[in-house]
Parts: C-alpha cells; structure tokens; sequence
C-alpha cells in the first residue's frame, strides 16, 4: 500500500536530507528540554508527596509547600509539562517528515513554545497558591482553561494544515495525530467548562469520567502511539509488520476508548446501566490493544537483539510491554467484581503510574534519547552507560512501585471491606508506602542521571571542534 | 475511508467522540436535567448545622468578626468558603463523599449516596473523589464534635496517631485558634450528610441497628450502623 511505501521511503532516509529544511531542530530541542525540566519538578513534587505517606514530609505547615497541593503539581506537571512538551516536540521532528511539508508557521511553533511553558508555570503557581479546580487531572486553575483551550486549537492550527495538504491516503501515524488534535480540543473543552459551568451532580460526575479517560485515552494515547508507528520503523528500518492489524488497531480505539470514561466511577450514583456499558467497551479495548502489541512484535521479530543494542527501542518496548500489562490489568479492574476490593485504594495509584509514565513516559524518554544528539549536533551520548543505569534504575523502579501499589490495593481494599478500623488499612500500608518512596527515588536518581547526561551531551557539542559535525548530524552515523 | 484524511477527522475525530458525549455524557445529564439544583443558599435555608452555632458560641469574637451572627446568610457564607478551601487544599484527592452499595461501606458509613444528593451548587463540580487514603466524608456531619475537628486539622496525629493527613495550620492564627478559612472548612465538613432526616452516623461506636440500607437520601433514614466488632488488634481509641 501507498502508506507502507512512504514510511518505508522514509525509513531509508532516517535523518536523510530531505528533512533538512522542514524540522526547526532549536524548537524541537527546547521542548524536549522542557519536558524534562517538568519532568524533572513532577517527579520531585511526587517523591515529596509519597514522603507524607511516611509522616516524613520535609515542609510540614507550610501553606505554599501543602502536600495536598504539591500533589496536584506532580499529576498536573506530568499532564501538561512533561508530557505535552515531548509529544509536541517529537510531533515537530516527525510530522514534516511524514508529509514532507513544514507545520504551518514557525513564528506560530515558538509562539506556541513560550505560551505553553506559561500556561504550564501560571497552573503550577495557581494549584501552589490555592487556586486549583475540582476536577481530577483538570485542577488547573480556571483562568487557565480558556488559555490552554486556545493554546490546543493553536496546536491544531499549526500541525493540521501540513498533514491537509498532502494527497493520497495517510501513513498510520498521522491517522493517531489527526485525530488526537481534534479530540483534545473536545476533550479539554468538554472536561473543563461542562462541569465548572453548566452541569452539576451525578452527570458532571459522567463528564469528569469521560475527561479523566478521555485525557489518557484520547490526547496521550493516540499521539504515543502514532509516535511509535514512526519511530519504531525507523530505527528498525522495516516497515509495520501487519497493515491490517494497524487499521483495526486505530479504528479499534477511535471507536470504543471514547466510550470507557464512566468505569471510574461504578457503584456510583451515575445510572447503572451506563455504568455496564462502560465496563464492556473497556474490555472491548483490551481486544484491540492485543492486535497493536501483535503488530508491534511481529515487526520486531528477527531483530530482537535491538533491545540489547538500541537504548531508544529498549525504552519503546519496555514500554509496550507494560502497555499490555496495565490494559490487561485494566479489563480485570473495570469489572464489577473487582471494583468492590480495589475502588478508590493504591491498585489504582499503581496502575496510573504504570500507565503515564511506565508506557508514555518511557516512550517520550526514548524518543528524546534518540533525538537529543541529533539536535545537540553531538555524535553520540556524553557516556552511553549512564543510559543504561537510567534504563534499570528507572524500569525496575517503576515495575517495583507497581506491584507494590497493586498489593497494597489488595491488602486496603480487604481490610476495608472487612470493616477493620480504618487505621489498619494505614498500618498495613506503611510498608508497601515504603517501598514506593523507594522506588521512586530510584526513578529519580535514574533520571537524575539522564539529565546529566544530557546536559553534558549538549556542553560536549558547544565545544569547539575542528570542523563539521556540528550540524552535520544528517548522516553522522549516531547508534540508534 | 479508513485511512483517508476526512475519514480520520469527521468519522473518528469527530463522529465517534460526539457519539461518546451523547451516550455517556449527555444521557446522564437528560436524565437528571429536570431535577432542581440547590444553590448554596437554598441549602443553607434547609437549615445550617447545630456546629455552626457551636463555633459560634465556641469563639464569640472570632465568630463575630469572621461571620456576624450565626443566621442562614452567614452559614452560606461559611458552607461556599468551607467548600472552596476544600477544593484549594485537594482535600478531594484522599476523602470520596460517595458510599457505595457494596463492601460494607454502608455499615462503616451510612446510607449508600443517591443521585439527588449531589444536584447542588457545592458539588459543582462534582467532589466524588477517586482514591480514600482517609475515610469517605459524605456521612461526616456531626460524627464528630467541632473539637475533635479544630485539633485534627491543626495536627492529625494529635488525635489519630496513624494518620498520614498533612496539618492545616495556616487555617489557624497565632494563637491557635481556626481563622475564618478553619472555621468555614468545618462548617462545611459538618454539613455533608446533614441533609439526611437522621444523622450522624458513627463509625465503631454506634447503636446496634440493622444498618443503613436505604438509598434515599430524604426518606426515613435507619438507625446508626452496627458496632464494628472486626478490630484486626488495632485499637480505634486515640493514645
């Protein structure tokens, strides 16, 4: 088919030339780095918060330091800082090159840039201050919203016109691209003014469902995986293995991940039976998500020894991997029967972290490791093992925390419906609340290291050199 | 059609999410359009809590300065500050105000929550909550004295050691007492629940009842849930 030919044109030609002109490779950068740096605040903003777990929180009584607060700039900056930033900074290096045009307007892109890290920083000083908004993964203050609305439209506005202007039928990418700009503007407008403005009780509750959903399903999702359509290809240098399978697997989500928002709420008094329908179309989802992970290994096979090698498509399978893992997790948890134990206890903490950051993040992560020297202009990474120690470190800790959160959920769950006083649920949590402030300073000690690391691939490129590689990263043979 | 650029947009962008809003987001709220929603006034009308008028006679001069005299505009005034500071310090994010009708959290709490319950300008947007590292509040009215309330949220573990809450002392002033944001936060921390014809529910300590099975947020509600008789060898009593 036409689509497979152009990725694998372009698989050919991974930093080939004709990207040259059309990618702003300081744009791409600066978000990256970006995303980091929220990165970097998220993680240290949750690491804090799971210390007040431990009665060991470093600020206590400080209005501004508030756990409760600072909670919401962990979830808020992983949302909106880190994860935004990558996905537009690896929209920017992927989408020119799947279309062959350049994004609308440049001065649009950097206008874009400095709005975005604005809207991010005024929501983070906000939820600080006390401004926040009662709506899960929404709690940007509401004088944000209309601000982030326009910023998403603009997002659209920029990205839409070079994919509009092709002809023929699109790569898979762009179909998850395409629709993620259309679907996040609903969704942020839908889960922002429906419920602050004008709709109130057991309905908003159905609307603040379908938006804490919708946010993963339909704005993270789509884009995370039209970016392994692109990159995996690419550094694996063959096409998709299945077409087939990538149809099903796109249409697949359009159709029912829309649909799952309710079954965070079951038991609730939103009406039953569209609770029932909730719990079908997520295990529904469970189905499609096994064709993409088919897909996904079956192009990998025969080059299996890539996860040794390729630090980036390590990331990117680790990742699918828990992917799998977290929806086949999910089609237990939406059942009525589990819901009963594990409800508003740590399985779900565990299963959110799993899925943000074990499958997003890991995917935005080793896309920016395999972009970073190609935008620093650096031949390689500053020490390519410091890599590897944040690979470990950071997947054994995530995978540790996720099983820990998900036996806590068990043990809490149990103790609670057994009717133990609700200090024992605290009791019997502080070991399992241990082990996750552990773990997640191993995460951040790991990712600690890839900053570093990054830092000095970048002050390694600023050095002067003899003479070209600078900006000859076009066919500078960087391991991939 | 499939892998066209106006397939993609009008069918899934648009068509599959509208499909979504009008199944899951605008069912639910045709549903429950004709019901009235209560403004903070309206509630405050069906009667403020005999806490306020506690906090009232608790501290006569802070009281006067913060609210006036305890009357239905003053404790609306009080139920939307209280409320907003609870949205402000997330409280939401570790106390759910739903009871479900499964795993005995009618006998730990009370009634299980009913859709009419929550068509009220205070649940807008809704406070269901997602995750219970402290127990649900929906029932909390009056379970505990005001007391009990301005020690907690000074420090927590003054009176439940295990507890992992943060303290609020900047609800409070130098001298310790709760300023009009502490004072509205259990203002309105007592009043959820207080809609109900009878209340307070009580957790371990209650009569022996048949427990809460009643859905029905205005109807005769059933005597206190059953006495907690698992204790797992954890006390409940504060040391």
């Amino acid at each position: 088919m036409t689509t497979v030919s152009i990725s694998s044109d372009l698989a050919r030609h991974p930093d080939a030339a004709l990207a040259g002109d059309l990618v702003d490779r300081k744009l791409v950068l600066y978000h990256l780095t970006a995303g980091l740096v929220f990165l970097g605040v998220a993680m240290l903003a949750g690491l804090a918060f799971s210390l007040q777990f431990l009665q060991k929180y470093p600020f206590p009584g400080i209005e501004y330091l508030s756990p409760g607060r600072w909670r919401m700039v962990h979830t808020n900056g992983v949302a909106y800082g880190f994860l935004a930033n990558s996905f537009l900074g690896s929209l920017y290096w992927a989408v020119p090159r799947l279309t062959m045009r350049p994004v609308y307007s440049r001065k649009l892109s950097w206008f874009i840039f400095w709005t975005w890290q604005a809207i991010v920083g005024v929501t983070a000083v906000g939820l600080v201050l006390g401004h926040a908004q009662a709506l899960e993964w929404g709690e940007t203050p509401t004088y944000v919203d209309p601000v982030a609305l326009l910023g998403l439209i603009l997002v659209a506005v920029n990205f839409l016109p070079p994919i509009f202007s092709m002809s023929g039928p699109m790569y898979v990418s762009l179909w998850y691209f395409v629709a993620a700009f259309i679907w996040t503007i609903l969704v942020y407008a839908m889960g922002n003014f429906l419920p602050e403005y004008f709709v109130g009780g057991a309905a908003a509750g159905a609307i603040g469902g379908l938006f804490i959903h919708d946010l993963v399903g339909l704005f993270v999702t789509p884009l995370g995986w039209g970016l392994m359509y692109y990159f995996v290809p690419i550094i694996l240098r063959k096409p998709m293995w299945s077409h087939g399978l990538s149809l099903v697997g796109f249409w697949g989500l359009a159709f029912f991940y829309p649909l799952t928002g309710i079954h965070h709420f079951l038991y609730s008094p939103i009406p039953l039976f569209l609770q029932h329908g909730a719990v079908v179309t997520t295990i529904a989802i469970e189905f499609v998500v096994t064709t993409v992970i088919i897909n996904f290994f079956g192009t990998l096979r025969g080059q299996g020894d890539k996860l040794r090698t390729s630090i980036p498509t390590r990331w990117f399978y680790t990742g699918m991997i828990f992917y799998f893992t977290t929806c086949l997790q999910c089609s237990f948890q939406t059942t009525l029967t589990f819901q009963r134990i594990i409800h508003f206890s740590d399985w779900v903490v565990g299963h959110a972290h799993l899925v943000m950051f074990g499958v997003f993040g890991f995917w935005l992560i080793g896309i920016t490791i395999y972009l970073w020297p190609r935008l620093v202009g650096a031949s390689q990474w500053y020490r390519p093992a410091l890599n590897s120690w944040h690979y470990w470190l950071t997947a054994l800790g995530t995978f540790v925390m996720f099983t820990d959160l998900l036996v806590a959920g068990l043990v809490q769950g149990t103790l609670w419906r057994d009717l133990a006083p609700w200090e024992a649920s605290l009791i019997a949590s502080y070991p399992y609340w241990l082990l996750r402030s552990i773990s997640g300073t191993a995460i951040f000690v790991g990712n600690l290291m890839f900053f570093y690391n990054a830092y000095k691939t970048w002050q390694m490129s600023r050095a002067p050199r003899e003479s070209m590689d600078r900006n000859l990263p076009a066919s500078a043979p960087i391991p991939a | 059609m499939f892998e066209s650029k106006s397939g993609v947009f009008l069918i899934a962008g648009l068509g599959f999410f509208a499909l979504s809003f009008l199944v899951m987001g605008l069912l639910p709220w045709a549903i429950y359009y004709k019901e009235p929603e209560l403004s903070v006034a309206q509630m405050a009308e069906k009667g403020m809590t005999p806490e306020f008028v506690d906090l009232a006679e608790r501290y006569p001069d802070r009281f006067k300065q913060f609210f006036g005299s305890p009357n239905y505009k003053s404790y609306a005034e009080a139920l939307q500050l209280g409320h907003d500071v609870y949205v402000a310090e997330a409280c939401w994010h570790c106390h759910s105000q739903f009871i479900r009708p499964v795993s005995n959290e009618d006998l730990r709490w009370g009634p299980v929550s009913h859709a009419l319950e929550y068509q009220n300008a205070l649940q807008r947007p809704v406070l269901f909550g997602t995750r219970r590292v402290g127990p649900d509040l929906i029932r909390e009215a009056a379970r505990r004295t005001n007391d009990w309330h301005v020690a907690h949220f000074y420090k927590p573990t003054a009176v439940a050691p295990t507890s992992v809450m943060p303290s609020y002392t900047w609800l409070f002033d130098a001298e310790a007492y709760p300023n009009k944001k502490g004072m509205a936060l259990i203002t309105y921390v007592q009043s959820l629940g207080s809609w109900l014809r009878e209340y307070p529910y009580f957790e371990g300590d209650g009569p022996l009842g048949t427990g809460a099975k009643s859905g029905e947020p205005y109807a005769d509600a059933t005597v206190a849930p059953a006495s907690l008789a698992l204790r797992h060898g954890v006390s409940n009593d504060p040391h």
